[in-house]
């Protein structure tokens, strides 16, 4: 159990090793993402300097839904996003040496690349959640805080989840990568708001088929006390973690599936 | 005019080579925009008007940019830089046709397939569940003119920023700054009309607004006579001023370009 999170640990320390060789670049890197993931929160307070509430939510509480998605999303990005490149990797046929090495696919996968320069987008995130905290006064109790630590690797596992289920499409097109990316980035967008804005179909779809509506909403309503505006049963607020093993669980599946349906392109 | 044709015809069969790309990249856009369309629709809400724009005019707004992204290309392009670097433009910079010649052309053949494989279908999703504002014959016309400026103006915008590499040995930090300025200030992230006034003043003096809102509005028919007159010029101006600006770059580039190795 412990091996292969050493093996990780000295996998991804090598990475960041090399990348830290070029201390300029990586710095301007860091800064550049940081930098861009600014945008998405410029949109929300332009939103919230036409109107003051936002359905029910004040623009204090969407930062808070903001900020735990971008960290979520960012960490997700940091361990992961390099699946964006999977394509790649069955068109060229160099996952045949993924299979024949002595360790999961997926793993291996994984554990290929780590792009430290993402750290920038969890910054971003911890600073405006900072900003959120500070302003919201929420009453805090010892649940509240046990929420607040829980939800943000059960958000990460919900996202990888998803990215791990859009990647298995490249077995089948190795140039729709897009398609991950409305679930991915998209996901990430779609949680950062009060998923009560969106319309019922796209709603009911956010919280029951991809459940991101599990990585910030559910659980921001219990941390600050809000009613829900969907009147939907409370418990939905505490099953987070559980949602996230279960998706894990859905992800694997359709992976293991998925590696079992490759043809190599003959590499 | 001939070549200029051919080579436009070669930017349209590189990007119709990938149909899935296209399918996917339909299917993400339209997401974003039932997202976009939601959020923005909850502002109206609480009020009628945002700057000029009312509810149908908004989520017209957000259905056109998501169908316009690729047109108007605001994401990463880099070839030129990745040519710099490589020392492949000394063998550009050789040929008898200029580059940036050569480029706009390309991209003038590229363009019209991402408007019609990348933008038509979008746009259909959301006006099949959006009550959208659709223009009279005439603001056709002129929104294709517009588009057009746009794509020539964006073109001018990335050729400028590309050139960065015969000074940088890597331009993605270059990049990353020009993409998130350009998102922001050409109304993709948000139509321009609900920023703040002062942000909005500086937005329409600076040329990303012709990327993206000026032939949004021109749709909208926010325009009229001579003021329509007055946005296209100004669009017109903007492409002169980069692609002038892209061709000192380039010359002053080429001057102290050394080529690396074989």
């Amino acid at each position: 159990m412990v091996e292969p999170v050493v093996l990780w640990g000295r996998l991804v320390g090598a990475q960041i090793r090399s990348q830290l060789q070029y201390r300029v670049s990586f710095t301007l890197d860091l800064f550049g993402t940081f930098l861009i993931s600014f945008i998405d929160f410029l949109a929300v307070l332009v939103i919230f300097h036409n109107v003051p509430r936002l359905g029910t939510w004040s623009v204090q509480e969407v930062a808070f839904l903001y900020a735990l998605s971008s960290i979520s999303f960012a960490f997700t990005d940091l361990v992961i996003g390099h699946l964006d490149q999977f394509p790649q990797k069955i068109r060229d046929g160099s996952f045949d040496i993924v299979l024949v090495r002595p360790r999961g696919p997926l793993y291996q996968v994984v554990a290929s690349d780590f792009q430290l320069r993402r750290l920038g987008k969890a910054a971003q995130g911890g600073l405006v959640l900072v900003y959120a905290l500070a302003a919201l006064h929420v009453d805090w109790t010892v649940g509240r805080i046990a929420m607040l630590i829980v939800m943000i690797p059960a958000g990460v596992i919900i996202f990888s989840s998803v990215w791990v289920t859009g990647a298995c499409l490249a077995f089948w097109t190795t140039d729709g990568g897009e398609f991950t990316n409305a679930f991915t980035y998209g996901g990430n967008f779609m949680a950062q708001y009060p998923i009560d804005v969106y319309g019922p179909w796209l709603r009911r779809f956010l919280c029951y088929i991809v459940p991101l509506g599990f990585v910030c909403y559910f659980p921001a309503l219990y941390i600050l006390d809000k009613r829900d505006p969907l009147g939907l049963p409370r418990v939905l607020q505490f099953s987070s973690p559980l949602v996230a093993a279960l998706a894990a669980v859905v992800a694997g599946t359709i992976w293991r599936g998925a590696v079992r349906h490759y043809r190599s392109a003959g590499g | 005019m001939r070549l200029d044709w051919e080579i436009a015809k070669r930017g349209w069969r590189r990007y119709a080579a990938y149909p899935w790309a296209t399918a996917a990249g339909v299917f993400t856009n339209s997401i974003f925009g039932f997202l976009q369309a939601y959020i923005l629709l909850a502002v109206f809400n609480h009020r009628s008007d945002v700057g000029g724009y009312d509810a149908a005019d908004t989520v017209t707004y957000v259905w056109l940019a998501q169908a316009l992204i690729m047109t108007v290309y605001i994401f990463g392009w880099q070839e030129l830089a990745l040519r710099i670097r490589d020392g492949s433009i000394a063998t550009d910079l050789s040929r008898p046709l200029d580059p940036q010649r050569y480029w706009l052309a390309f991209d003038l053949g590229r363009a019209p397939y991402h408007l019609l494989f990348r933008g038509v279908l979008p746009f259909i999703v959301g006006a099949l569940v959006f009550q959208l504002n659709y223009p009279s014959p005439l603001e056709v016309v002129a929104f294709l003119l517009s588009l057009a400026l746009a794509v020539v103006v964006s073109l001018g915008f990335r050729f400028l920023y590309n050139s960065a590499a015969f000074w940088l040995l890597d331009i993605r930090g270059v990049m990353t700054v020009a993409i998130t300025v350009n998102l922001f200030l050409s109304g993709m992230v948000m139509p321009l009309s609900f920023f703040p006034d002062w942000l909005r003043s500086v937005a329409h003096a600076l040329p990303f607004a012709a990327i993206l809102q000026t032939p949004v509005d021109v749709w909208l028919g926010k325009h009229h006579g001579a003021g329509l007159a007055g946005v296209l010029a100004l669009q017109l101006v903007w492409a002169a001023v980069l692609l002038g600006l892209g061709r000192v770059a380039l010359r002053a580039g080429a001057r102290r370009l050394v080529v690396q190795g074989g």
